[in-house]
């Protein structure tokens, strides 16, 4: 039968940190109403009290992991002994890790790229459809799901039957029915990391849709109606007032791709984990945290090699995120 | 109304195409998953309508099951094991040719056994020697038409463990959503409304971790978690250990969009508050959290389906055992131990959608904010 007991455990550790703040709070308004003012001693510890989980957590998981990686870098596979740029040399030397960072960037250019043209090309059909909200829905519903399951999604679309057989997998089905001979497509070495990106632009196409579509509801009625006015085609109007316009959302949500497929892994470990050169750099990291019982040194190097990928972009994101703030 | 152009009709067929497209490996599945297994493993989903030819191997009930009539040895019996709704068209006696016989026709086994085989799989052996104690061979060419079940939920949920890896995802999810909210929500208010010693430059570190991937903490804490579970003597994985992994990689996004959301609220308001003689923690809890329900419920849907989702800290930070597996960790190993058992493949990928679904479609309108706003979440 099914355990339920884990459920249990669940209330417990919710109701731990409700209690700490009612508790904490709820003393520290009976000794100042006792006192009957609000000193500023009182505050601090206010603060505190409101700061402190927070705070305990920030530093355990966010700045001490971050100080330590940097740390472990230069350390051996114990993170005992320290071995200077020995790890870093050997980042710049292995054809595995080489080839890992080249399809990293195979996916930067491929992913966000389609992503983005075709969220801006599904979101101005859809604008102008009376079943767009529909359409709009249906491709954005793959965001919902879990890479896993996209994985096994796909997975079933790429199944491979030898050429006798029926083929279950859609596009081998439809590859033999054209009268070709069905393929094995992700063992094909190179070609196969554009099957595995498919799975990433079926995804994230819906993000940069609903994003586009809020932003295409600010372009103001009067200038396409001018647009109109003068005669202009709808493709004319697309590309000389539509994607200008649209310029800086292009640029958020090209981040927001960008980011996400920096750190892809769970897609390609569901997919061939690695085989059949599609590795990328976080599954290699992932490999090497367990990889002959684990080496520090080297997942230290490829985990800051992921981070300093995704600084730019992310201070770019955030401060894009901060100027909408303000306005 | 628009009218009716050749643009317009352009653009809903270009749409629709798009449409398609997006739908079709999901809908694939779905239907895959209701599919009788035998006939998945045999012919694609598209055909799930049609009639499919199905060449099977049977072997007949042995000598156990034989009688005598006159001076001939008999077995009568069916090959089809339940009642099942198959049409035999042809069978054969040997893998050389098995679609030698019509059925009703009688056939001879090279030891001379005769055999009549009928349509809905009954047969009668006849010999005039006595059986062998194991049965006959029989290859079979039969019809089946479509067939529907929920057989593969009721063996993927109870048999494979994917229902108690769904439990467990709740076990991790629920939690993992709310501890931060919570946590994040005073953090959030202190940031925005308390002065404090080091505020502003607390909140400069909060914003500036954004950039940090979660992969940097990876390492440091998988070798803090085994010291604790050493020196306690447990175990180093646990739900609180992930809980509290999943809190620490949200926290900064968390904050980030609290703090955002907090600031959007009129001063006058707090203001006030304080001049009644509020508390910091009754305004937090009569002022504050009504007008945040919204946001919450945005950041915590936000936060649940990346939980739920996720893959790599379920598998760095979980013991990979019945008790603690996760739905998409639990998948992942099916790919790899039951590649080609799509029945339970395509069954287990549906449900592990069915609770990031039912979000999507119940609460649409939090999910795309919280989406769009979860840009920043590392």
């Amino acid at each position: 039968m099914l355990d339920i007991s884990p459920l249990l455990y669940v209330c417990l550790g919710i109701l731990f940190f409700l209690c700490y703040f009612h508790f904490s709070n709820f003393f520290l308004d009976k000794i100042d109403k006792k006192k009957g003012k609000i000193k500023s001693h009182n505050l601090n510890l206010r603060a505190f009290i409101f700061v402190a989980p927070a705070l305990i957590v920030f530093l355990i998981f966010i700045i001490y992991p971050v100080l330590e990686t940097f740390r472990l870098s230069f350390y051996d596979k114990y993170g005992r002994d320290f071995v200077g740029f020995n790890n870093y040399l050997w980042a710049f030397k292995d054809p595995e890790l080489r080839r890992g960072l080249l399809n990293n960037l195979g996916w930067l250019v491929v992913v966000p790229t389609l992503s983005t043209a075709f969220g801006l090309i599904i979101a101005n059909l859809a604008d102008r459809i009376w079943w767009g909200t529909i359409a709009k829905s249906i491709i954005f519903m793959p965001m919902a799901i879990s890479f896993v399951g996209a994985g096994v999604i796909w997975k079933f679309i790429y199944d491979y039957r030898g050429p006798g057989d029926a083929q279950i997998g859609l596009l081998n089905a439809i590859v033999v029915s054209f009268g070709y001979e069905p393929q094995a497509w992700i063992t094909i070495p190179i070609w196969n990391n554009l099957f595995l990106m498919a799975i990433m632009i079926w995804i994230q196409t819906g993000l940069a849709l609903v994003i586009f579509s809020a932003a295409l509801r600010g372009i103001p009625k009067e200038t396409l109606e001018a647009a109109k006015i003068d005669g202009a085609s709808e493709f004319k109007t697309f590309t000389s007032i539509i994607v200008p316009y649209l310029g800086p959302t292009i640029l958020v949500i090209w981040t927001i791709i960008t980011i996400v497929v920096l750190k892809i892994f769970d897609i390609v470990l569901a997919m061939t984990n690695g085989q059949w050169q599609t590795e990328v750099l976080a599954n290699l990291m992932f490999d090497w945290m367990f990889r002959g019982g684990g080496d520090s040194g080297r997942g230290s190097v490829l985990a800051l090699f992921i981070m300093i990928g995704v600084i730019p972009i992310m201070a770019l994101n955030i401060y894009k995120h901060k100027q909408e703030q303000k306005i | 109304m628009k009218k009716f152009t050749l643009s317009s009709l352009l653009s809903q067929l270009l749409l629709l195409f798009f449409v398609v497209i997006w739908i079709i490996p999901t809908f694939g599945l779905f239907i895959s998953s209701l599919r009788d297994k035998d006939l998945l493993a045999i012919s694609g989903w598209w055909t799930s309508l049609k009639t499919t030819q199905i060449n099977e191997i049977f072997r007949s009930e042995g000598n156990k099951e034989q009688f005598q009539e006159n001076d001939l040895f008999l077995i009568k019996g069916n090959i089809f094991e339940d009642d099942s709704n198959k049409k035999i068209i042809s069978y054969g006696v040997t893998s050389k040719n098995i679609n030698e016989f019509d059925i009703e026709q009688v056939g001879v086994f090279k030891d001379g056994t005769k055999i009549q085989l009928f349509e809905n799989g009954n047969y009668i052996l006849t010999s005039s020697k006595e059986f062998k104690k194991k049965g006959k061979r029989i290859f079979v060419t039969s019809l089946s038409p479509p067939k529907f079940t929920l057989d593969n939920y009721r063996e993927v949920l109870f048999n494979e463990g994917l229902g108690q890896a769904f439990i467990n995802t709740l076990a991790v999810a629920i939690p993992s959503a709310i501890i931060p909210l919570v946590i994040c929500s005073f953090f959030a208010y202190a940031l925005t409304w308390m002065n404090f010693f080091g505020r502003d430059t607390l909140l400069a570190l909060v914003i500036a971790s954004l950039v940090v991937p979660l992969q940097m903490s990876l390492i440091p804490l998988l070798s803090i978690y085994n010291d604790i579970g050493s020196i306690m003597g447990v175990g180093a994985k646990s739900y609180p250990g992930v809980w509290m992994a999943h809190t620490g990689f949200g926290l900064a996004s968390t904050t980030f969009l609290l703090r955002n959301f907090l600031k959007s609220l009129p001063k006058e308001m707090i203001e006030a508050a304080k001049v009644d003689g509020a508390s910091h923690y009754d305004t937090f809890l009569r002022i504050i959290l009504p007008l945040s329900i919204p946001a919450f419920a945005s950041i915590f849907i936000l936060q649940f389906l990346w939980v739920w989702n996720d893959l790599l800290v379920g598998l760095v930070f979980l013991d990979q055992v019945p008790s603690e597996i996760i739905l998409s960790a639990k998948l992942r190993e099916l790919l790899g131990s039951r590649g080609e058992n799509w029945e339970i493949l395509t069954t287990g990928a549906f449900i592990s959608m069915t609770i990031p679904l039912l979000i999507f479609f119940s609460l649409q309108k939090y999910f795309i904010r919280g989406l769009v706003a979860g840009s920043v979440k590392g």
